[in-house]
């Protein structure tokens, strides 16, 4: 009996020690990085995950873990283009790179000043909430939500999201930087934009609030 | 004597009633066809409203509405008006309202809808796309007698129709401003377009049979690899963040109920082959065939004309291409539907 508890301490102590040892947390990753291999995420993306708009950093907080796993092991693979995020991606395991998404989905939208909605171009607008059918271009808002707010894990938020980053992104696709998601959608979308859409399509889901009073409202 | 003053009375009351049908007549000849009007200017159409021309040509709109051939090869579907062209009064307004029934169906007309479908989930691009049920070709093609229910049909009871059916509810009655504001957003979307005439786009292109008869299985691959990103693995749709419905529920309980059009699988074939994956269209026609197939064989509301028998109702009211009442995986596919409407009950045309 007392040899049986003193194995099973024994097991218990090793399988949580190796665990830490093993796998830093989302959150330490995030925080801290991986010594000199990578960075921490707070240190572009902010503290809170609000990104840096201005700067065209993404807001990471809140966005889907499937698809921000998928973006790292994109900038691990080179197959979406981006010198800063290789290196950082490629520091991290398979695990970790779950780990970081699944921290940074679990975050709280970070409230964010309500921004002037008055100077969105018409473009914007139409092609944001109405699409381009004559092209066949759905409506954004029609896979991405009503003003951008993001449907399930595989179609991310975009209200709030930086209109710099959102433009980046746009012009990535149209220019094969980035892969195309899912069943190729974004490849598809992009290829059917013209370079004057990007900005005004940007600038309206940047000025839509990311936090929506409902989120908890449905059944 | 006595029997005289009959007869004149009734000859003269003749020749006044000859003479009013002659004036009747040439006022008629005198007005200007109210189509070429219509095809210059969309905000002339509140004016023109109830101008619809019961008898007239049908090859001479045509002939008018553009320059290149119509309805012979079918390259070129009518444009309705682009949105800022609603004019911005009493009745710009009727049609803005049609055009929030139309695109947020639960918010604007809730009272009448039993599922999570939105009328703009069939129709895409809010009624305006060809291929995609558009309303500017539906508008012009009522009244019509419909096999669905062997009477001529308008457009009001046809609207009806939809909420009965696909929309799994109660329908508006008449002369409710839910289906007024429909008809005015269809009349405008409309405005310029030939009446009585089949038009390029109108609902969905036929397919031709499939070289292959509709599989499940292979349905099901096809759900899984180009349909379950947005409906969602068990078929149910998916919600905004904010709540609202983002992809609508294709079978079960919240979806078009077993007397909708779309249940047939050549209709959901040939809406799902023109129009879906949403601005990614792929499939095959074999594809469609398939996953429309697969679709249409689970559970969903029951027939509103359920006679309390899935036989009976199988035996009336559903076709070759109707998957009621077969067996799937051990279930008959009606036996376990749970009730039509779900919206509060109101007499049913």
């Amino acid at each position: 009996m007392h040899g049986f508890t003193h194995w099973l301490l024994t097991a218990a102590m090793i399988a949580t020690g190796s665990a830490a040892a093993a796998q830093p947390s989302g959150q330490t990753i995030a925080n801290e990085g991986l010594g000199s291999d990578a960075a921490p995420c707070t240190s572009c993306h902010g503290a809170d995950g609000g990104g840096n708009p201005a700067a065209g950093f993404p807001r990471l907080a809140g966005i889907g873990a499937p698809y921000l796993a998928d973006q790292l092991d994109a900038f691990a693979s080179g197959a979406r283009d981006n010198a800063v995020m290789k290196p950082i991606a490629q520091a991290l395991s398979d695990d970790q790179r779950r780990a970081v998404a699944e921290y940074y989905s679990g975050l709280p939208v970070p409230e964010q000043d309500s921004t002037d909605t008055d100077d969105i171009p018409a473009a914007g607008v139409e092609l944001a909430e109405h699409g381009r059918w004559s092209d066949g271009l759905p409506a954004c808002v029609q896979c991405h939500g009503p003003a951008g707010v993001g449907v399930g894990e595989r179609f991310p938020p975009l209200a709030g999201q930086s209109a710099t980053y959102i433009e980046n992104q746009l012009r990535a696709w149209r220019n094969g930087k980035r892969p195309g998601g899912p069943m190729g959608l974004m490849a598809g979308v992009a290829a059917k934009l013209e370079e004057a859409d990007l900005a005004p399509v940007a600038r309206y889901f940047a000025a839509q609030s990311p936090t929506t009073d409902e989120a908890d409202d449905h059944e | 004597m006595s029997s005289r003053i009959p007869l004149l009375t009734v000859a003269v009351s003749f020749f006044l009633l000859a003479g009013v049908l002659v004036w009747i007549a040439t006022q008629e000849r005198g007005r200007p066809s109210p189509e070429p009007r219509a095809t210059a200017q969309a905000s002339d159409a509140p004016g023109t409203s109830d101008e619809r021309p019961a008898g007239s040509a049908p090859d001479e709109p045509a002939s008018t509405t553009s320059a290149g051939p119509t309805a012979d090869d079918g390259s070129q579907p009518f444009t309705p008006p682009p949105r800022d062209a609603l004019p911005d009064d009493e009745f710009g307004a009727m049609v803005r309202k049609g055009e929030q029934v139309f695109t947020n169906t639960q918010e604007h007309a809730g009272q009448f809808v039993g599922n999570d479908l939105q009328c703009a989930n069939c129709h895409l691009d809010a009624g305006r796309l060809a291929d995609s049920a558009p309303l500017w070709a539906a508008w012009g093609e009522y009244p019509a007698f419909r096999g669905k229910n062997k009477h001529v049909n308008d457009f009001a009871e046809r609207i009806q129709g939809c909420f009965r059916y696909s929309m799994n509810g109660t329908p508006p009655p008449r002369g409710h401003d839910v289906l007024l504001a429909l008809q005015a957003y269809s009349y405008w979307l409309a405005s310029g377009a030939p009446v009585g005439e089949s038009l390029p786009g109108r609902g969905y292109p036929e397919l031709d049979e499939p070289e292959q008869s509709p599989s499940y299985a292979r349905g099901q691959d096809v759900f899984e690899s180009h349909c379950a990103l947005c409906h969602g693995d068990d078929g149910q749709g998916q919600r905004a963040a904010d709540g609202e419905i983002a992809f609508p529920p294709l079978w079960g309980l919240r979806s078009y109920n077993w007397g909708a059009g779309m249940h047939r699988v050549n209709t959901a074939a040939a809406f799902i082959k023109a129009n879906m994956p949403l601005g990614a269209t792929t499939l095959s026609d074999q594809q469609a065939w398939d996953v429309a197939r697969f679709i249409n064989s689970h559970e969903r509301p029951q027939d509103p004309r359920f006679t309390g028998s899935v036989e009976e109702t199988a035996e009336r009211f559903h076709g070759q291409y109707s998957t009621y009442g077969q067996t799937v995986d051990g279930r008959r596919l009606g036996a376990n539907a749970p009730p039509a409407g779900t919206a509060p009950a109101s007499p049913s045309p």
